[in-house]
């Protein structure tokens, strides 16, 4: 194991820190016959949207990618539910032939009348861009007789990365903004963007916000509001987290609105500090907002330093590999794991960019791993190389730490508790620690030397 | 209420499908191929596809479940995905070393057009296919049937590229076991061990969606058929196939290529069907059936004794696939319950639709049977007149939760629980473990609405 294979092409795209030169090949499509753990565009659009919960979510294309992704992330709404139902124009063969505008027509129609929403968003899928349906013409129909905007969603998996399908929901949401009443929105003001609501997150977030003072316009798009997003052009700053994902909308609101922006994160201590400092920075001309963002910060700091501390106390020492989505969530938790004690030993990344990773290596130490989307070989190598004592990444990653013998948290789709703010520091610290002080491990065979692996069985030859 | 957004009324749809209880054939593909022993499934299309199918049976299986990408861009769908595919190749053989790709298509490469034998035959006059490994392929367009359906053809695929009479008539009996759990495919082994009788089965998933914890990680764990039992295959005395929609067309490939005679029966679930099973098997084989399988076929039989009581004229709602479903209702109907709500995802055809009918006719209630439809039917049906429990996979545990009704687990997928890759349903044993959780799900409920004054300690 300790000598697998690596392609020619993808020796550019890791490094380990300490070796000179640096220079990430990223941002590039998976090989073909990779074994990567990346995804589609569609898959980009589907996660970015789906959680404006008052709005129909049609996927036109075979059931399959209606299928995978019917509620899939646990992105929760305080009121309507509609976007926890899957909604598919189901294309077979006939469709195929002869084309599905009629029937994504009829199916739109049907659901509109039925689930009166304040939207619709469609959802193109691989095939539709090749059967050529011209899904933009069909949605301006309906939107006509409706009386509902109707937003197509150009997120046809082939064409190009996940990123790709952020932009797409981006643009499909853009086309929503400016469209609402502004009158009575504060000066001091902001949108959330990029904030999902993954286990009640954006409402903690929220929560801090008007305590401060400030008005949160919308949340784009946790517990999210079409009628919100329409009028969320009122507000005075835009406040950007999972960079990733909407810093194109971020953008385009700047060039259009006016509206600045201003990029955060909120996971640990010390970057949910910094945001909400940031924030009551930029409407400075209020000092009250600062002095409640002090006291805001201190208090909340307060009611969860002594159990963060009992907990460092436990897992320092320890030896954490992360794998993520945007390279930006990786920089939160290599300063989290830090406050915790925890040395990073990998860090990588499905869709970081050139500049990310510089920041990462800046941020890790000599002798870190540093991954532009791995496949699973790469990633079970280096952790055990590293001897690591715990993964955090995604659903595709779990099983892999696990046959690996060390412990693991859920940074994606599958995390059902809060992570975000000071509350969900003291969350993540406590599943870290829950999962690597399991009594499990003593019982599991630990890094095996590399001649045991591969005994009797065809790991890789 | 989070399906607080579905009604009563039930409207006629005709271009819609809400709340699925299917998914495409590639990720049935996809696990079939997992059933070959060191074979790295393929999805021809773009990344998404795979990414999807990875989560969806990683998410099911809590396995790593490995498969590479032709990782299609804009220039593949619009000149073709013959050098993609190449590559990937290339690649693959390369990096991961396994013995087999199999190679299954998706709606993009399908409706390009893509060849995969031809690209196959390049691969190899090309010798990207080093010596001793194969690539086979399944034609999969996610557009037709289901996810059974890319099973069904991927199981094919192993017989077309593989099976041969290669040697002289063995008294090997080759088994198809369906689009089942691995601990299923255990357990039919295990019957046919139990009976004194060699099988071969394919595709054969135990050990590889629910292998042991090493230490390691494995990208190819120690089970699923060997390439060597695929090929000889071929030579078996005849093959039981189980589950009309998933193995038939395997059986038949057989048939017609080695002239390997086939059963064609029910998916193993519950008394009658796992007795149908045994009784195959020994007619096959020319055996008799052991004294520990009669045990156990008691022992089955004296549980559902001690339960019938609770069990009778239970209404029962059922959501699956069509071979699990059929099986399931024969098997719910001879326990004395009233399956009276039956829906499949994939569509089965009209004869399944009679069969499903005929298993169903003398129940006492209006039953009502959708082949091809969805969870917002049922869910709609169940709103003007309740049932006593459901049966399905993970979705239905909206409705269950919507509705307050007692829900089973059962199919595919399931990824809020453990335990389905471990035990069988399949057999007498799975049938005991069938009929304790039906019991439990029904007295736990007795229990739970029972007053202080009528609830009792002895049930």
């Amino acid at each position: 194991m300790s000598n697998i294979p690596l392609l020619k092409e993808r020796e550019s795209q890791i490094f380990r820190k300490g070796k000179e030169p640096f220079n990430m090949t990223c941002g590039k499509q998976s090989l073909a016959g990779s074994v990567s753990q990346r995804a589609c565009v569609f898959c980009g659009s589907r996660v970015v949207l789906y959680p404006i919960a008052d709005a129909l979510h049609l996927i036109h294309g075979p059931i399959g990618c209606a299928a995978y992704t019917w509620d899939i992330r646990g992105a929760l709404s305080s009121g309507p539910e509609l976007h926890r139902m899957s909604f598919s124009t189901d294309l077979r063969e006939k469709d195929v032939i002869f084309g599905g505008e009629k029937k994504l027509y009829h199916a739109l129609i049907d659901l509109i009348s039925q689930y009166a929403p304040k939207a619709a968003f469609v959802y193109s899928t691989c095939i539709v861009g090749i059967i050529g349906d011209d899904v933009g013409a069909v949605c301006k129909a309906v939107g006509e007789k409706t009386g509902i905007p109707v937003l197509p969603v150009h997120s046809e998996g082939f064409k190009g990365t996940k990123k790709d399908g952020y932009k797409a929901a981006c643009n499909a949401m853009f086309s929503l903004i400016g469209k609402g009443d502004v009158s009575g929105i504060s000066a001091k003001s902001i949108n959330i963007l990029g904030e999902f609501n993954i286990g009640g997150e954006a409402w903690m977030i929220k929560s801090y916000y008007q305590k401060m003072g400030i008005e949160v316009v919308s949340v784009m798009t946790g517990d999210g509001r079409v009628d919100d997003i329409r009028r969320s052009h009122g507000a005075s700053l835009n406040v950007v987290q999972c960079s990733g994902s909407m810093t194109h909308l971020a953008e385009k609101m700047k060039e259009v609105f006016g509206i600045p922006y201003i990029r955060v994160s909120y996971f640990g201590l010390e970057d949910t500090s910094k945001a909400l400092y940031d924030v009551a920075a930029y409407f400075a001309d209020d000092p009250q907002i600062m002095e409640s963002t002090k006291e805001i910060v201190r208090n909340e700091i307060q009611a969860v330093a002594a159990e963060l501390q009992q907990i460092k106390k436990r897992v320092q020492g320890k030896r954490a590999a992360i794998y993520v989505g945007g390279a930006f969530k990786a920089f939160s938790l290599i300063k989290a794991l830090r406050y915790l004690g925890i040395k990073v030993v990998l860090a990588g990344s499905q869709t970081g960019l050139q500049a990310d990773y510089k920041i990462l290596k800046e941020m890790c130490d000599e002798d870190t791993i540093i991954l532009d989307d791995a496949n699973s070989l790469e990633l079970s190598k280096y952790v055990l190389e590293k001897k690591a004592d715990l993964f955090i990444g995604g659903v595709k990653e779990r099983p892999i730490a696990f046959k690996l013998g060390i412990g693991f948290c859920d940074h994606n789709h599958e995390r059902k508790i809060p992570l975000a703010g000071y509350l969900g520091m003291l969350n993540f610290a406590r599943e870290v620690y829950q999962t690597i002080s399991s009594p499990v491990w003593q019982f599991t065979p630990k890094y095996l030397s590399s001649s045991r692996i591969g005994e009797g069985s065809m790991v890789v030859r | 209420m989070l399906l607080r957004h579905t009604t009563k009324e039930i409207m006629e749809r005709s271009a819609l499908t809400v709340n699925p209880a299917k998914t495409c054939q590639p990720v049935g593909a996809m696990y079939a191929s997992l059933g070959i022993h060191g074979c790295l499934p393929h999805s021809h299309g773009s990344q998404g596809c795979y990414a999807y199918h990875r989560t969806a049976l990683t998410r099911h299986y809590k396995e790593p479940v490995i498969a590479a990408t032709s990782a299609f861009t804009e220039g593949a769908s619009v000149f073709g995905g013959q050098a993609n595919l190449l590559q990937a190749i290339d690649n693959i053989f390369a990096v991961y070393n396994p013995d087999v790709i199999a190679v299954h298509t998706t709606c993009l490469s399908e409706t390009i057009g893509d060849d995969i034998p031809q690209i196959i035959n390049k691969a190899k006059a090309d010798g990207k296919i080093p010596d001793g490994k194969y690539v086979i392929h399944a034609n999969t367009p996610s557009y037709v049937g289901s996810h059974i359906t890319g099973f069904s053809n991927m199981t094919k695929a192993m017989v077309d590229y593989f099976s041969s009479q290669n040697g002289p008539k063995q008294k090997t009996i080759n088994l198809i076991p369906g689009y089942v759990e691995p601990s299923d495919m255990s357990e039919i082994k295990r019957i046919a061990r139990e009976m004194g009788i060699s099988s071969l089965m394919f595709p054969d998933t135990s050990q590889v969606l629910n292998g042991p914890m090493t230490g390691h990680y494995q990208m190819f764990p120690a089970g699923g058929s060997k390439i060597k039992d695929l090929q000889s295959t071929g030579n078996s005395l005849g093959t039981i196939a189980m589950g009309r929609m998933a193995s038939l067309a395997a059986a038949r490939a057989l048939d017609a290529k080695c002239k390997v005679p086939y059963e064609m029966i029910d998916l193993p679930i519950g008394l009658q069907a796992t007795d149908i099973f045994v009784d195959s098997l020994r007619k096959m084989a020319g055996v008799n059936v052991p004294e520990s399988l009669s045990i156990e076929r008691g022992q089955l039989l004296d549980v559902i004794t001690d339960m019938q009581q609770y069990f009778f004229g239970k209404r029962v709602a059922l959501v699956g696939d069509p071979d699990q479903v059929l099986a399931l209702t024969k098997f719910l109907v001879s326990i004395d319950m009233y399956p009276v709500y039956i829906v499949t995802g994939s569509a089965a055809g009209k004869k399944y639709q009679k069969a499903l009918e005929e298993a169903t006719k003398d129940i006492p209630h209006e039953v009502k049977i959708k082949v091809g439809g969805d969870m917002l039917l049922l869910h709609q049906w169940i709103k003007n007149l309740s049932v006593d429990l459901l049966i399905g996979n993970t979705y239905v545990k909206y409705i269950a939760k919507d509705e307050d009704i007692p829900f089973i687990r059962f199919g595919f997928p399931i990824l809020d629980r453990i335990g389905h890759s471990y035990f069988p349903t399949v057999g007498y044993k799975g049938g005991l473990r069938l009929v304790e959780k039906i019991l439990d799900a029904v007295l736990d409920r007795k229990d739970r609405d029972s007053t202080d004054i009528n609830f009792e300690l002895v049930l």
